[in-house]
């Protein structure tokens, strides 16, 4: 079987500082990767790589076996590669619905401009019901959601266009326990939809809870690779540096 | 009832509140001066408005947007020189003279839109440099004489011109059906897909608000001089720029825009592209509000679009609840808060107080008007809404 989508030989340079340094990184169809690391190790530069928005310098990337190029937003979005930003997901004075669909409105016809307001609904109670994420009103502006309601909102608009990889910055951060579970439940939703996930996490339970692999980056190197039975502390092992060298895969 | 007034505490009724404050101002001038609710004196509050609130229309677009545009005032009084110095001096038509104004103020409108949205001036240096720039071309267009006279019935009937009863009667009729009809059938609409629906009494109360307030308003016109030109055309924009901004990607988008821009930028919005099409549209209707001010003046002169023009177009929305912050306001409230301003202004001239009064009573409601919007958006926070 063909990898979904994985890189190889990523490398950023911002100056003198190495970002990344010949990573490889790789995310099979129906997979949860985390990858995890301390501050500045590496994990947001990689995702912006991933997602075209600050394109790596060196390295080639990789989609269904075929190489591909990976310097847009665009090239990303056409690959099918789909990113849910940390806090820049949604517009607080829009509602719901429009949330959902900003960016890609639905509209009338082609010669009547008006928005396509009850099919976009029908869509959004459809979406948000099979990923079994419950709101009270679809036509609430999004800021009157809560934390979970918000990211669960965020990473269902990032499925409207139908992607086959979901890259997700930090989804549970600033998160209630409740709220964490939401969006843990959410996540394997999505692999069993069989998508390639990719959370960034900073909380080692909740990556131990959902993820099948686990990548740790340090310095902007990757220095270790985890299934989920791995012990946790070999995981913080990885991330600190501390016996990195029998740790490393 | 009590979830009435919690609506109201927390902003909801935007609409509501102002209407009561409009309530509230014409009870005091009548109780002080019976001549205020008036047929005459309630058209002649109208047509005051009409031109302060067309400039209103192309402000809210810019809040909306999060932005300001400081020279709207200034394009006003450049735009009416243009029309009058076309069509006097060089003897245009009034519709080609017209038409060459309002393009005059989208160009500017451009322009600025282009200098804020590409090279990243803040939009309140850049604005406020055309307001002095745009005054500057006032008295250059204007020459030596200073003072045009309009006298083309082309230009003066925009501000000047009153329909017969029946013809303000069809109209009435027809706004309403017009507005039952799309209320009606987007109900329709949403049962067919089962969606949840407002009560058919709820419709019900609201067409029927709404054929109140345009009947009463035909019947006070009818009973002066009939329904003013200058009110169809300010309500015909108000109607297209609410339609574009709720029902339209387009007005989608400046709110998203206004709202959180890098969000915007993020969803594949070309925010730029949007930024500049807001500013030009809004000096483009400052340049219509400008004309039906020199129509109402039947003049241009080297004050046209001064003094106090644009603080009260700024002023009007922001007291009838249009945000200062971006993302949150209505076309409508460009209207309602010309009318606040308009009323506050004619009655005091009425009573005779002078115009130190008005200025210090317009000063106070609007600083009462963002410390209510302050305050609700405070308390909506709180509740976590």
């Amino acid at each position: 079987m063909t990898q979904l989508f994985s890189v190889r030989g990523f490398s950023k340079h911002f100056g003198a500082v190495a970002a990344l340094e010949d990573v490889d990184f790789e995310v099979e169809a129906g997979e949860v990767v985390a990858l995890v690391g301390d501050n500045g190790a590496g994990k947001s530069t990689l995702i912006k790589a991933l997602s075209g928005i600050q394109p790596a310098d060196e390295g080639e990337a990789f989609f269904d076996g075929e190489p591909v190029s990976l310097k847009s937003p665009q090239d990303a979005s056409t690959l099918g590669i789909a990113t849910v930003y940390q806090d820049l997901a949604l517009s607080d004075n829009l509602d719901v619905v429009a949330n959902l669909f900003l960016g890609r409105e639905i509209v009338t016809s082609r010669i009547d401009p008006r928005l396509d307001e009850t099919t976009m609904e029908e869509r959004s109670t459809d979406l948000l019901s099979t990923l079994s994420v419950h709101l009270r009103s679809l036509r609430a502006v999004a800021g009157s959601l809560s934390g979970g309601q918000r990211q669960s909102v965020a990473i269902a608009r990032s499925l409207l266009g139908d992607p086959r990889v979901v890259l997700l910055d930090e989804p549970t951060a600033a998160l209630g326990v409740a709220q964490t579970a939401q969006v843990l439940d959410l996540i394997k939703r999505l692999r069993e939809r069989g998508l390639g996930v990719v959370v960034i996490s900073h909380n080692l339970a909740d990556v131990f809870q959902v993820a099948d692999r686990i990548v740790v980056l340090r310095l902007g190197r990757r220095v270790g690779t985890f299934d989920r039975t791995a012990s946790q502390d070999r995981v913080v092992s990885a991330i600190t540096g501390v016996e990195v060298e029998e740790e490393a895969k | 009832m009590t979830k009435v007034f919690r609506r109201l505490a927390e902003g909801d009724l935007g609409v509501v509140r102002v209407i009561l404050v409009i309530a509230l101002i014409w009870i005091y001038f009548q109780a002080n001066n019976s001549h205020f609710l008036t047929a005459v004196n309630l058209t002649n509050l109208t047509l005051q408005t009409a031109g302060l609130g067309m400039i209103s229309v192309g402000v809210v677009l810019v809040l909306l947007l999060g932005e300001i545009d400081l020279s709207v005032g200034a394009v006003s009084g450049l735009a009416g020189a243009v029309v009058a110095v076309l069509n006097v001096k060089h003897g245009w038509a009034a519709a080609p003279a017209i038409l060459a104004g309002i393009a005059v103020g989208a160009a500017i409108g451009g322009a600025q839109g282009a200098i804020f949205a590409k090279i990243g001036v803040p939009s309140f240096v850049v604005t406020l440099a055309g307001l002095l720039a745009w005054q500057g071309m006032l008295l250059v267009v204007l020459g030596k004489t200073g003072t045009v006279n309009i006298t083309d019935p082309g230009i003066v009937d925009l501000a000047n011109k009153f329909f017969s009863h029946a013809i303000g009667w069809i109209v009435a009729v027809g706004v309403v059906a017009a507005y039952a009809a799309s209320n009606l059938s987007r109900r329709r609409r949403r049962q067919a897909a089962n969606l949840p629906v407002p009560s058919l009494v709820a419709v019900a109360v609201r067409i029927g608000l709404v054929a109140a307030v345009t009947f009463a308003a035909i019947l006070v016109f009818n009973a002066d001089r009939g329904l003013p030109l200058a009110v169809v055309i300010l309500l015909g924009f108000v109607i297209v720029f609410d339609a574009i901004t709720l029902r339209t990607v387009w007005g989608r988008h400046i709110f998203a825009v206004g709202g959180n821009a890098e969000a915007a930028r993020r969803a594949g919005i070309k925010v730029d592209r949007i930024r500049i099409g807001v500013f030009a549209l809004a000096s483009a209707l400052a340049g219509c509000g400008g004309i039906l001010l020199a129509s109402r003046l039947l003049a241009v002169n080297q004050s046209s679009g001064g003094s106090d023009t644009l603080l009260l177009a700024i002023a009007g929305p922001v007291i009838a609840g249009t945000s200062l912050f971006g993302g949150r306001g209505s076309i409508w409230s460009a209207v309602l808060g010309a009318v606040v301003i308009g009323s506050i202004t004619n009655g005091i001239d009425l009573l005779s107080y002078p115009s130190s009064t008005r200025l210090l009573v317009t000063g106070a409601v609007l600083l009462a008007a963002v410390i209510i919007d302050a305050l609700t958006s405070k308390r909506r926070r709180a509740v976590g809404r």
